[in-house]
């Protein structure tokens, strides 16, 4: 029956593939249309906003945060939350700068590595004692830039002269800056991972109703294991741009309070706060919402005070328009 | 029940009451009227406009047409609050009490009494006591809210909206939770409610429970107002005739067509369960279960039914006790063990433990398969779209398309997705925990069918319901259970309503060992 009328544009079939679309944008529906308004806005009225260097500039910055939000998404679909990526970020960046007389290869798998081992404790802990992610997440925030202090002998700055090392933060690869490079990639995985790889369908399962997951066979702990460790290595990557880009490991300030800016760019972004569904493309829209802002903003010579206040008003309207029960 | 004086008057009464959502018309000019003193009962399919009905008189919607009077009187509800205030109470499904404060204060929840700005807590726990003897409900006005029993939680639901100045009190499936003996308290509070006047609508899919203590009862089917009858002398029979618009004749017809499969006498047991224990709920538990088989497992609330299910699908492991499974030893730690062994458990409690509301019917149906349908570490959407179709087809669910939220399925069609899910991992052994719970006549007729067809196909099937007419029609075996161990086995011509029962009731012997 399909087959006799494929060539046969069916109204029907255009109007499903409608419904669909929107569907799937649905729950950042919002965001697409505030960075829509954002971009057009700004391109009328910013000086110089419509130039080649200012999309460079907007994607470069939000390279940084992207990663981290996505892995926050990821942990925000199971229902949880993780604080402490960015304290993460200055581990993995304190780490790879402390080993990097062994060579750039294995300063960064070491920093890398580090990252990991922090988000498979926060997940150990969650997983498998149960422990409230808010509350483990917020004592590694803090043990993980005290530990990064340590690393870097009571908070000093390390000064990263590698060439190599900075390539990270700086290189381009033709006219791609790396870390929009690194971004780019973790978007495509972690989308497709979530959409067409069983751990994404467990992760928005366990999110939506655990006790639900748990008797049809997901193994949740494992789930929830997972989605916390990557979580912790996607801000090891990018505590390592960071570091690259600032040629130097600062633990007192590298991703200090980014947990924020991840958060509000997935809630921005039409993940539910409360588990069981996740877009990342949202968040990827959420964080350019976030960044635009920013760059705006200063380019008009509004005080940075200013731009809190709109992406607090940004953040409240995302959580109103997800609100349930809207008859 | 009541007195006939007042019998004239509505309390409540209702002219075309009309729903319509986003063209899709919901309810259409259903006419009510509610006499004081009267438990009036609302029945119809999932899907004939019950909770839209029940919503558009507590508040929660807005009617698209028609009219409402209380006393007499035009009114509208704006919100849940207002009808509360005007005396039109509802008491739903889920229990909403704070569940660590104690009962008077879930009573007296933001209208205390107060002294001198503060809280005036003797006169709350007095007024508390007043309150729950008039009813008489025997409760510790202290007692916390989140320790009592479910049933005496609805309880404190009602009290409260009693309490309020209820002139109508909707009541949706009271009893979906209660035990036999916790029904009869229930019944009490509502006799002494309606002695006094208070008008009941009492919704519930339980026909015992409508001919026990309604007067009347209105029909409701696709949104359309069927018929407002008394019940007495109202055939059983015809009262789900007019439920499903179906013809007298054809019903018998159905209903022949009920008896559990008897599989080959000789056949080995694929399932053997021996001594099984957990705790103080899970004592001594033995059975078994052939190829083919439907067996029963009865038995009061809290005697074990549903642990001996769940210790079986490795959600709550047994701590002692044997389990074989075609032969081999079973012994399952997680319900992903049981699901490898092929044993697959439908829960009880659909909502809670079965759905995953915000996640589309495909992937709630395939959730338990993804690995089978993974390579090269990709769902393959194309195997997920033929298994939806092959059992959308199988099982007449109704939906729009794979991509339809199942949390918008009516609870039938939401069941048959779990039905579904557990089907497509291909199990031996099917656990079905009171499967036709809170679903309508139509889907309950077509899972009981499918239950029968299944077993004829070699599955073995362990199947738990409080409905005895549901086992004695669906099993060839009947394994009663009472305080967590197996206390009898009925079989074959010995099979009825009445042995399950009396093996249920009866004296504990003590077993010589």
């Amino acid at each position: 029956m399909a087959a006799a009328s494929t060539r046969v544009v069916d109204p029907s079939r255009a109007a499903n593939l409608a419904a669909r679309l929107w569907r799937y944008s649905g729950s950042s529906g919002g965001a697409v249309v505030a960075l829509i308004a954002l971009v057009v806005l700004n391109a009328l009225f910013t000086p110089n906003f419509a130039s080649s260097g200012t999309c460079w500039n907007i994607l470069l910055q939000v390279s940084i945060v992207v990663p981290v939000a996505i892995g926050m998404t990821l942990v925000i679909a199971t229902g949880g939350i993780d604080l402490s990526v960015g304290s993460v970020m200055a581990v993995a960046a304190a780490v790879a700068a402390t080993q990097l007389h062994r060579g750039v290869i294995v300063a960064c798998g070491a920093g890398v590595l580090a990252a990991l081992a922090i988000g498979l404790l926060n997940g150990l802990l969650i997983a498998r004692e149960r422990l409230q992610p808010i509350v483990v997440t917020l004592a590694t925030l803090i043990a993980g830039r005290g530990f990064a202090q340590l690393l870097s002998h009571g908070g000093q700055l390390i000064p990263i002269n590698d060439t190599a090392f900075q390539w990270l933060g700086r290189g381009r690869i033709g006219a791609v800056p790396v870390p929009l490079v690194l971004a780019l990639t973790a978007v495509v995985v972690a989308a497709v991972a979530l959409r067409r790889t069983p751990f994404g369908h467990r992760v928005q399962a366990v999110g939506g109703n655990v006790a639900a997951a748990r008797l049809a066979g997901v193994p949740v702990q494992r789930t929830l294991l997972m989605s916390y460790a990557l979580c912790g290595l996607l801000a090891g990557i990018a505590g390592l741009v960071e570091a690259a880009r600032l040629a130097a490991s600062d633990a007192a300030t590298i991703g200090l309070h980014i947990e924020l800016d991840a958060i509000a760019a997935t809630v921005v972004g039409g993940t539910a706060l409360n588990g069981g569904r996740a877009t990342v493309a949202g968040t990827v829209v959420g964080a350019l919402v976030m960044q635009v802002i920013a760059t705006s903003f200063n380019m008009l010579l509004i005080p940075y005070s200013w731009s809190l206040v709109l992406k607090a008003a940004i953040i409240l309207v995302a959580v109103f328009l997800q609100r349930p029960g809207r008859v | 029940m009541t007195g006939e004086r007042d019998a004239s008057a509505p309390v409540l009464r209702v002219r075309g009451m009309t729903k319509r959502f986003a063209g899709v018309t919901a309810l259409d000019a259903v006419d009510l009227d509610v006499l004081p003193g009267e438990v009036h009962a609302l029945v119809g399919e999932n899907g004939a406009g019950k909770s839209t009905l029940v919503k558009l008189l507590t508040g929660v919607y807005r009617p698209s047409a028609g009219e409402m009077y209380l006393d007499g009187r035009p009114i509208a509800f704006p919100t849940p609050a207002a009808a509360q205030i005007a005396g039109v109470v509802a008491v739903h499904q889920e229990i909403h009490l704070l569940p660590h404060r104690t009962v008077a204060e879930n009573l007296f929840i933001g209208r205390e009494p107060r002294r001198l700005g503060l809280i005036d807590g003797r006169r709350m726990h007095a007024d508390t006591m007043a309150l729950l003897s008039g009813l008489r409900v025997d409760l510790d006005p202290s007692a916390i809210a989140g320790e009592l029993r479910t049933a005496q939680q609805q309880l404190v639901s009602i009290a409260r909206g009693v309490s309020m100045g209820a002139r109508v009190l909707v009541l949706d499936e009271p009893t979906s939770a209660l035990a036999g003996h916790e029904v009869a308290l229930l019944f009490d509070l509502l006799g002494a409610l309606t002695a006094k006047g208070t008008a009941v609508m009492y919704i519930s899919h339980r026909l015992d429970e409508l001919y026990a203590i309604c007067r009347r009862v209105t029909v409701l089917r696709d949104g359309r107002l069927v018929a407002t009858t008394p019940l007495a002398g109202l055939d059983r029979l015809d009262l789900i005739c007019l439920m499903l618009g179906k013809s007298r004749a054809a019903l018998e017809k159905d209903a022949r067509k009920a008896g559990g499969p008897s599989p080959a006498a000789s056949a080995e047991p694929m399932l053997r369960v021996r001594q099984l224990s957990r705790g103080q709920r899970l004592v001594d538990v033995s059975t078994e279960v052939r190829p083919g088989e439907v067996v029963g497992l009865a038995g009061l609330l809290g005697s074990g039914r549903t642990e001996t299910a769940r210790a079986i699908a490795g959600i709550d492991p047994a701590t002692s006790g044997t389990m074989t499974l075609n032969g081999a030893p079973f012994t399952p730690r997680s319900p992903g063990d049981a699901i490898a062994a092929g044993v697959a458990f439908l829960p009880e409690d659909r909502k809670a433990e079965g759905i995953i509301a915000d996640l589309s019917v495909r992937e709630n149906l395939t959730m338990a398969v993804l690995p089978s349908l993974t390579r090269f570490g990709f769902v393959n959407r194309a195997r997920q779209d033929r298994l939806v179709a092959e059992y959308a087809r199988r099982l007449g669910i109704k939906m729009t398309s794979g991509d339809q939220r199942i949390g918008e399925l009516s609870g039938g069609n939401q069941q048959k997705v779990l039905l579904a899910r557990w089907l497509c991992t291909r199990p031996d052994l099917l656990i079905l925990d009171e499967p036709t719970k809170g679903i309508d006549v139509g889907a309950r007729g077509a899972i009981q069918t499918l239950v029968h067809e299944l077993a004829v196909a070699g599955l073995g099937v362990l199947l738990i319901s409080s409905e005895l007419e549901e086992l004695t029609a669906a099993c060839s075996r009947v394994v009663v259970l009472r305080d967590g161990r197996s206390v009898a086995e009925i079989a074959g011509e010995a099979l009825s309503d009445d042995a399950i029962v009396q093996a249920m009731a009866a004296v504990p012997v003590p077993t010589d060992s």
